[in-house]
């Protein structure tokens, strides 16, 4: 089966700023890609160029086999897209938002109106045919964002950070949502910056700064190939001179951010025997997870 | 496997979307539309009018009708395609997310295109039809009058997509306002013949799309027969067809970029 999504040596600037600056990457049938990255990294002009929405200074597209900016609209009969910011619209009910929705897919009344209670029942939204947008939380209209995203029954569903601005239930109830289409079959490309949400849902996941991949993988294997086993996280007034006269003696790599210090090792026993000395400093010792490979890789200054 | 025709109505999505908003408050939009220019018909019609002997052979409020027919198709073309579009494009989002379907961006344009046309109709109708019903016009020129009022309709929505396509904010909308449709209205003989502009001033109207439409409508509405149908139709006809491709391209450079 071919690559529902490849992408080769992509680039696109806008006003002389490289924003995307070469990147490649292919999904796999079935599974979850995702495309993490600080803010400003290039991945939303990354989807835009995908989708056909913004054309690439140079690189190839394939998008479900057809070549994208020539063929998008083509290719995006079998694409369901959940944009950043909820686009619904606000003066419809939810069924009006998913038929008015299926129309621009070319579909037929009755084939939408027939899909229509299984999408909302898929969203959790079941029964809430007729009620008006306004009376929906946040929660429930990122998921009828998603049921709409599914009225053509895509191959390929693209995500851009789905679950930014929810609370964890909402969160959870996507996930869950998302995991049960995998099972379906269906291929996801997410962007995000929750890095738990990336380590649950993505099979594999690319790492962007500055418009480049910086990193490639499964969530396990980053982990693995990018960083140090474990981390010893130490706080309190005095770390950060601790941090300076004592910390490279145990840890590899030592960060500091305010008045927490990040000691990045294999074998922390060392390194804990030394802080069981100082009862000024508090510790948390747990093992290095994708957020910890995200910053390694991307920095810790603020992207605005 | 759908074929590159089905593509090519795609359109038709985006027009009945806004088609199914209007429904449900299609009375009072009606109704709305209808009062404004009703109030200068009959406050001018009959207060200027009883002032004034005929003018062009008919009382003057038989003469405003027919202007106040171009003027309100004018007026409702331009609000749908200024402050309705652009909600809809920058506020709500809505043409982002149609732009996810397999949509072109030319189709969203092209559809409220056709539903701000579709809108004016609407407007322009109900005048015809309260101004047959009050005998200022035979109904049968009224309804002959409603392909020309569709003409108006996409002539001005065209113009009103580019302004869209244009615009930072809603305040912008007040310069296309003051600079165009204001002395518009007051320049292409709608409140009183052309002829009574000094000679200069006559040769500008003539370059006032709404002074195009007044000279097909009147005549047509009082039963005359309608002099330089072709230029004036052609006129109007040009300004909505260059219009589209203009307001097409700039709305690609907007969004899609």
């Amino acid at each position: 089966m071919n690559a529902p999504l490849r992408v080769l040596d992509l680039h696109k600037s806008y006003g002389g700023r490289e924003v995307v600056a070469g990147i490649s990457f292919a999904l796999n049938p079935g599974e979850c890609y995702g495309l993490l990255g600080p803010n400003g990294a290039g991945k939303t002009t990354t989807l835009r160029c995908c989708l056909g929405l913004t054309t690439p200074d140079g690189g190839d597209i394939t998008l479900v086999n057809e070549p994208v900016p020539q063929r998008a609209r083509e290719a995006r009969m079998k694409v369901g897209v959940v944009p950043q910011f909820d686009n619904l619209d606000p003066d419809f009910n939810c069924a009006e938002n998913l038929l008015v929705f299926g129309r621009y897919f070319g579909l037929g009344d009755d084939t939408i109106k027939a899909r229509i209670p299984d999408l909302l029942e898929f969203a959790g939204l079941a029964g809430k045919e007729k009620a008006p947008l306004r009376s929906l939380s946040g929660g429930m209209k990122r998921r009828l964002t998603l049921a709409r995203a599914l009225v053509n029954d895509p191959d390929l569903l693209v995500l851009d950070e789905p679950t930014t601005g929810l609370d964890p239930q909402a969160r959870h109830l996507i996930w869950d949502r998302l995991k049960q289409l995998l099972a379906a079959g269906k291929t996801i490309l997410l962007t995000t910056h929750f890095m738990d949400e990336a380590e649950r849902l993505c099979h594999r996941l690319a790492i962007m700064d500055n418009g480049r991949i910086v990193a490639e993988g499964s969530p396990r294997e980053l982990i693995a190939g990018e960083i140090e086993s474990s981390v010893v996280e130490v706080f309190g007034e005095a770390a950060p001179e601790w941090a300076a006269t004592h910390a490279g003696r145990y840890a590899k790599r030592v960060e500091t951010s305010g008045e927490t210090v990040f000691c990045y090792l294999d074998d922390a026993a060392p390194l804990l025997t030394d802080l069981g000395h100082r009862p000024e400093l508090r510790s948390l010792h747990r093992p290095a997870n994708l957020e910890d490979v995200f910053l390694k890789l991307t920095g810790r200054e603020l992207r605005d | 496997m759908l074929t590159d025709m089905s593509f090519n109505l795609r359109w038709f999505a985006v027009w009945q979307r806004n088609f199914l908003v209007w429904r449900k408050l299609a009375l009072p939009s009606v109704l709305g539309n209808l009062a404004d220019p009703m109030i200068y018909l009959f406050g001018l019609g009959y207060g200027l009018g009883g002032l004034l002997p005929q003018v062009g052979g008919v009382s003057y409020i038989t003469f405003l009708a027919a202007g106040t027919v171009c003027a309100s198709t004018m007026n409702a073309a331009t609000f749908e395609s200024l402050y309705s579009a652009f909600s809809r494009m920058q506020v709500q989002k809505t043409w982002d997310a149609i732009l996810n379907a397999p949509v072109a961006m030319a189709d969203v344009v092209i559809g409220e295109w056709v539903w701000a046309a579709t809108k004016a109709t609407l407007s322009g109708g109900a005048i015809l039809l309260v101004i047959s019903l009050l005998g200022f016009t035979r109904p049968d020129l009224a309804l002959w009058a409603l392909p020309l009022v569709f003409l108006i309709g996409l002539s001005f929505a065209a113009l009103g997509l580019i302004v869209t396509a244009l615009a930072p904010s809603y305040d912008f909308f007040m310069y296309y306002f003051t600079l165009l449709v204001t002395p518009m209205i007051l320049l292409s003989g709608v409140f009183f013949p052309l002829a009574q502009l000094p000679p200069a001033a006559q040769l500008l109207a003539q370059l006032l799309p709404l002074s195009h439409a007044v000279a097909l409508v009147r005549p047509l509405l009082l039963g005359n027969p309608v002099p330089d149908l072709w230029l004036h139709g052609g006129v109007l006809a040009s300004v909505a067809a260059v219009a589209i491709v203009v307001a097409i391209r700039l709305t690609k450079r907007r969004l899609l970029s």
